[in-house]
Formats: structure tokens, sequence, C-alpha cells
């Protein structure tokens, strides 16, 4: 690695991390009361918002309806002031249309699309602030969202994004250590059954390493699905005692 | 003019129970409700593996074999005979298109309709071509659930006079779940407004209408100014049922009007502050247990 080094010999990454170690996160379910779901979720300094539209109607193009099951539309953004250099982001640009792309695939594995013939989802989710893995954010940002609507689900997504430095995997990567180079992987988990929903790495790696990535990162997504367990547990508890009454 | 600001605060929840601490009815996706086998799967679950698991967060409710998890927030679920106010969407050939809240657009018949002229009149190919007249889109009405399509969908009919478009008054898009259901959902309140309590979570303020002419078979609707002292006190209504579906209690002509009694105190645009709105609905909570007990 040029100049910067990822891992000391100490076993410590650059903002303090230990190698498998989660940033801190912090969520809220039920942020808006216009939308049929919403939440908010932050993961370190990486900080998303993620509102749910639907069942519904199918709005727009008819010709996309199913007959045997819900159409699940997902739009990812970044706001203009997520990154370091402020920059206007339009809609549909490449980067953008491949993760909404992505996060349909991943959530078309988990919701359960057959229970709503002819109808459709929406999923909109913005980045507010950037500091690396943004699709994994999103992911766990939209699954509140989802179970705040009371959409069917199998089991809750979880995603991490896993790197490989030093012939030893880090988990839940930052920007600083997504740009310098390393090879990182991004993995979406149902994590009781232990299914995948997506994989994604477009860097050079090894084969002999690839299943000590999956696995670091399946671990690390377990640890996501216990946080994001408490928050909705915790959501729950609060709204049905005041319903209770 | 004065800006009312406030800093950002967590919201308190007004709590009147003392043992709310884990539930164990309480259950998220992907929780296993019962490995046994001897169980019927229903709403808001599915079967893994032989086991039953639930699909929603939501509460667990056992029916005798049956076994459903409500969640706290969906969509309407229609039913047969429930009153719903919904929004004309698209107008298609022999009926209409109405948005509910529903999953999929709720549909109207235009056999299903009282047209002007009395309940026994024939629908002629004309009728089919002026539906537009009688019902256009973004037109709002009130009508009863005829029936559930396989799909889903609601069938709707507005065979009484009591339903129909609706004239001049404020829409309220509350969670379906804070209806109470009830045997009339059409209230005269003697606040001087009348409401209807959609089950879809629609709520329609409008003031009483004097004496309908019969004729008008629903699709009457008056143009007439609404006096100021109307609109007052619909707009204290609306402001009221905001408050009470802040704080989750079940919206009927009781709760409603108590919580109207109780905010005659607050000016109407006072209502909605965090701190008004919980005293308001504490003193609604408070008359409603003395009502019951």
């Amino acid at each position: 690695m040029a100049g910067l080094e990822l891992l000391s010999d100490q076993g410590y990454r650059i903002d303090g991390r230990k190698a498998t170690e989660l940033r801190k996160v912090q969520a809220r379910m039920g942020v808006f009361a216009q939308a049929d779901g919403s939440a908010y979720l932050e993961q370190g300094n990486t900080k998303a918002l993620a509102v749910v539209y639907g069942p519904h109607e199918m709005r727009g193009s008819r010709s996309r309806t199913r007959h045997d099951r819900a159409v699940i539309n997902c739009q990812y953004s970044m706001a203009t002031f997520s990154t370091a250099e402020r920059k206007r982001r339009p809609h549909g640009d490449r980067k953008s249309t491949e993760m909404s792309l992505h996060l349909k695939q991943t959530f078309e594995a988990a919701i359960m699309t057959q229970l709503y013939p002819r109808s459709q989802i929406d999923i909109y989710v913005k980045i507010l602030q950037s500091d690396g893995g943004n699709y994994s954010v999103c992911v766990n940002a939209a699954t509140l969202a989802v179970i705040d609507a009371g959409i069917p689900m199998r089991d809750y997504v979880c995603a991490c994004t896993v790197g490989f430095v030093d012939e030893s995997p880090l988990a839940d990567l930052c920007y600083a250590e997504e740009s310098g180079g390393v090879s990182s992987l991004a993995l979406a988990l149902l994590p009781r059954s232990g299914q995948i929903a997506l994989l994604q790495m477009d860097a050079r790696l090894h084969q002999d390493n690839l299943d000590s990535m999956i696995e670091a990162a399946m671990t690390a997504c377990k640890g996501v699905s216990k946080v994001l367990d408490e928050v909705v547990r915790q959501h729950l508890q609060e709204v049905s005692v005041l319903s209770r009454e | 003019m004065a800006a009312d600001m406030r800093l950002p605060t967590a919201r308190k929840a007004v709590s009147f129970s003392v043992s709310s601490s884990d539930r164990k009815d309480l259950v998220v996706p992907g929780d296993v409700i019962t490995s046994d086998t001897g169980f019927m799967r229903g709403h808001g679950t599915y079967v893994d593996e032989d086991k039953l698991t639930a699909s929603v967060a939501g509460d667990v409710q056992r029916v005798d074999k049956l076994i459903c998890v409500r969640p706290l927030k969906t969509r309407y679920n229609g039913e047969v005979g429930d009153v719903v106010v919904g929004r004309i969407t698209e107008v298609q050939q022999k009926r209409w298109k109405v948005e509910t809240n529903s999953r999929l657009d709720s549909v109207l018949l235009l056999s299903s309709v009282n047209l002007p002229g009395g309940e026994l009149r024939r629908r002629s190919a004309e009728d089919e071509l002026t539906m537009r007249e009688y019902l256009q889109e973004g037109d709002l009405i009130s009508a009863e659930v005829q029936s559930v399509f396989s799909d889903g969908a609601l069938s709707l009919h507005t065979r009484s006079l009591k339903y129909g478009k609706l004239g001049q008054g404020v829409l309220l898009q509350l969670s379906p779940s804070l209806i109470k259901r009830q045997k009339t959902h059409f209230h005269n309140l003697p606040c001087g407004a009348s409401i209807i309590l959609g089950n879809n979570g629609f709520v329609w303020l409008y003031p009483t209408p004097e004496q309908q002419e019969e004729e008008a078979g629903g699709f009457y609707t008056s143009l007439e100014p609404v006096s100021l002292s109307d609109r007052e006190v619909i707009s204290r209504l609306r402001n009221c049922l905001l408050a009470l579906a802040a704080h989750k209690v079940l919206l009927y002509d009781t709760s409603v009007l108590y919580c109207y009694e109780s905010s005659v105190q607050h000016q109407v645009k006072d209502i909605l502050k965090p701190e008004v709105m919980e005293e308001i609905v504490m003193l609604t909570q408070q008359k409603l247990l003395e009502q019951e007990g």
C-alpha cells in the first residue's frame, strides 16, 4: 500500500478499530408520518435515509405489472453535500442506476412479493453523508423501513463490506480504507438461514482468500443483524405500549 | 409575523401503563413462532422447514389453531361492509378506479352507484359516456365495500343516499388501525360539524348539511360559502384528530368529541404544539376512563 498503513502491527486500523470490529450503528424507525415506512440509519459517519411506499397500484408504466407478484422499484441517490467535494448528482447516472439495481435484487430475495400480485413497492434511499460502505448502509436502512411498512419479509437483510489487507479481512470499511486500493467485497445476507442475497466484488483477489473473506463478511452481517433486531424490538415495544391503552 | 420556533427534542410518549416491559407476544421477521406442526398458517407468517415463522414485526394473535401476526402499521385491508372514503384516480369503461389506501386501487362500478333519477333507472350507453360528469379524477367519495376480489382489490358501492360524492370539507389521512369499528361511521357532532370516519383511515370533516333534497342521489355538492364559525370548528376538529392520532388513541365519536371539549381553552393553531397536544390527549383519556368506569 502506498504510504497509508491500513492495519498497524498492533492490529489496529486507521480509525482505531480492530480488524473485525464494526462501526457504531444507530437507527430510528418511523421517521416520517406520510410514508408507509421509513427509517434513518447511521453506521459510523455514513448516514442514510430510507422511505418505503406500498404495496400500491402500479404507477407509471402499466406494462411492468406482474400477475403473480409485486414489482419492487428502488431508487438510490446521494445528497449534493454527502461527500467532501460538493457535487450535483443528477438522477440516473451510471453509478446510482447500478446501485438501485443491486438494491432491487437484494430486496426481491427477501420480500415475499408473491403475496401482492399486480402491485408495486417503492423503496427510496438517500445517502446524507458518505463515509464508505454506502451499499450496505442503504440495505440496512431499507430493511428497517420495509419492516416499518409492515411488508412481509422472510428475514432481515443485513449487508456489510469486507476488505482484504495483509492476509486478513477487515470488516465494515470506511472511506479512507475503501479508497486506499483495498480489494473489497459487499455481501447482503439473510442471517437466520445464512442465505446470500447479493455478493458483489469488483476487485482482484486470490481465490484462496475468498472463503475467508465471505466468512468474515457473514460474521459481520450477523453482528449488524443483532443491532437491527434490537432497534426493531425497541420500536415495537414503544409503539405497542401506546396503542394498547 | 411572529414565527414559533422550537429546538429538536426527543418525543416523549404519554404512557399510563406501569408494566410495559418485555411483552412476550411481539415478534420480528424471521422469528420462529412455533415448531409444532399442529397449527395453521395465517397472515404475517410463513412455513420454513416445518417451523411457523413470522414475516412481519408485530404481535401474535392466536385463534384456536390459527396463528396470525398483526403488524403495527400496514395498508388498509378491506372487509365487506366497511365505510371508506376515497379519491377517484381514473375513469374507465363502466367503472371508476378509487384510491383508498389499499394495496390495489378499488373499483366502483357504474352499476353500483345511484344515478340521479331514482333507484330503478336503467343504465344506458349514454350513461357510460357521461360518467365523467358524475365523478371525475380527483373527486372524493364516501362508499361501502361491496366485495373483495381474489387479488385483494375492493369493489365499492354507493347505493344509499348517505354515500356519494363529497363536497366542501377537510380530508385527513390517518392510520387505518386507529379507527374503531362501529355500527355507524357517519356522525353529526354536537359541536356543529359532521365527520365520516372511514375504515381505511381517511377521515372527512364537513359542515353539517341542512335537510338534503332526495333527488340528488348523492351527486349534489353545495358550493355555498361555509361560514367562518363552521370553518373554525372544522379546523379545531382536524387538529384534535391529529393530536389523538399522534398519541395513538382510538378514534370514534366519543373520543373525538371529548378531545374537542378538552381543547376549547386553547386557540386552534396551538393544538398542534406538542405540549398542548399532550395535555389535551391526557384530558381526553381521563374523560374516556371516567365514562367507562
